[in-house]
């Protein structure tokens, strides 16, 4: 399975460097790497969660007790928060780190994967949530800290789309 | 057994306890008991109470969290009962007041109408600790045996299909959200 584990590192020790220390998770396929080293990492409470928006209340909780956590997701998977979003995080201010995997874009082989690819980015400005791609390893660590940063003073939902050429080392 | 007894029942418990509920009846009702800065209303997102409270147990242990869920939000977040099991934090108290209907969009029927059973259901999620009660007595003896055991405990209360006459309130959400957090940060 070529997903990256050098960009996956990369991508880890960003969240820990901002500060984050519970992240959320719905395993698929590019994130894998991401959610072994949260369960290797003491210093990390990874939940596994059942379905994603359940990440949002738990996020949002985390939050206001003084905590600082992530979301990790696949497209689908933040197409299925959307109401968790819109009524838990953005209308009570929640500063939400979404990290979520792009699948369905060009080079997509899985063909259940290719309708969320087309709609995420669109639902995500319908929602004014505030998003940047990762497709290189340079963008990461400054994109990761930027977006935690708005999300911070913004006390609102950001978005970073884990894309193919970041996650995935096959051309 | 009402609703608002029953939180009534416990309302002397709560002080030294971190409480988050779900919109409608529940807030309302507790609100007009007294509302306190370590209670927060979650008044949408339904299902996600339980969510919230997870969220903040995890984050800080040395705190004991109660839930104040009802039937209808539990239904829309099945799934959690399944992460509260998995992870099991031993300082919170769910409570779920199931009215057996969605009271304050017109008190249409839900599934626990029709024999669904959310103790069951929390207790094959892997929720050690679950109980029924239906009468005042026996809520407050399980709440108070619940915060006082060091484990995850789901405790539904079968209450009247009764609310208070209004569900809007002159406490504003963001000033709930930015009290609680405060007091959640000791400031």
């Amino acid at each position: 399975m070529p997903v990256s584990i050098a960009n996956s590192k990369l991508i880890y020790e960003s969240l820990k460097d901002v500060g984050v220390r519970l992240l959320s998770a719905l395993p698929e396929t590019w994130l894998v790497h991401l959610i072994r080293m949260a369960e290797d990492d003491r210093e990390m409470q990874l939940v596994r969660l059942a379905k994603e928006e359940e990440g949002v209340g738990i996020s949002a909780g985390a939050h206001l007790a003084g905590v600082s956590s992530a979301m990790l997701m696949q497209n689908h998977g933040f197409l299925a928060s959307v109401n968790g979003i819109v009524s838990c995080a953005q209308l009570y201010r929640i500063p939400l780190l979404m990290l979520i995997s792009h699948r369905g874009e060009f080079g997509e082989r899985d063909p259940w994967q290719t309708e969320g690819g087309g709609v995420t980015i669109h639902v995500l400005d319908a929602l004014r949530i505030p998003h940047e791609r990762l497709d290189s390893p340079e963008q990461v660590r400054p994109r990761i800290r930027k977006a935690h940063t708005l999300a911070a003073s913004a006390s609102r939902p950001v978005a970073l789309l884990l894309c193919r050429d970041l996650m995935w080392e096959e051309s | 057994m009402k609703r608002r007894d029953a939180m009534e029942a416990v309302y002397g418990h709560l002080d030294r306890c971190v409480v988050v509920t779900i919109m409608g009846a529940v807030a309302a009702e507790l609100q007009s008991i007294g509302h306190r800065p370590n209670f927060f209303y979650l008044q949408h997102a339904m299902g996600l109470a339980s969510s919230m409270g997870l969220g903040i147990a995890l984050a800080r242990p040395e705190l004991k969290v109660v839930v104040f869920d009802g039937d209808g939000s539990v239904l829309m977040n099945l799934g959690g009962l399944t992460t509260l099991a998995r992870y099991r934090p031993r300082n919170l108290v769910h409570v779920v007041f199931d009215n057996e209907s969605l009271l304050s969009v017109g008190g249409f029927p839900t599934a626990t109408s029709t024999g669904t059973d959310i103790a069951g259901m929390a207790a094959a999620a892997g929720i050690e600790r679950t109980s029924t009660v239906s009468t005042l007595e026996t809520f407050r003896a399980g709440f108070t045996e619940a915060l006082a055991t060091d484990d995850l405990t789901t405790i539904v209360a079968k209450v009247e299909a009764v609310g208070p006459a209004g569900y809007v309130t002159d406490l504003s959400l963001l000033e709930n959200r930015y009290q609680f957090q405060r007091f959640l940060r000791g400031g």
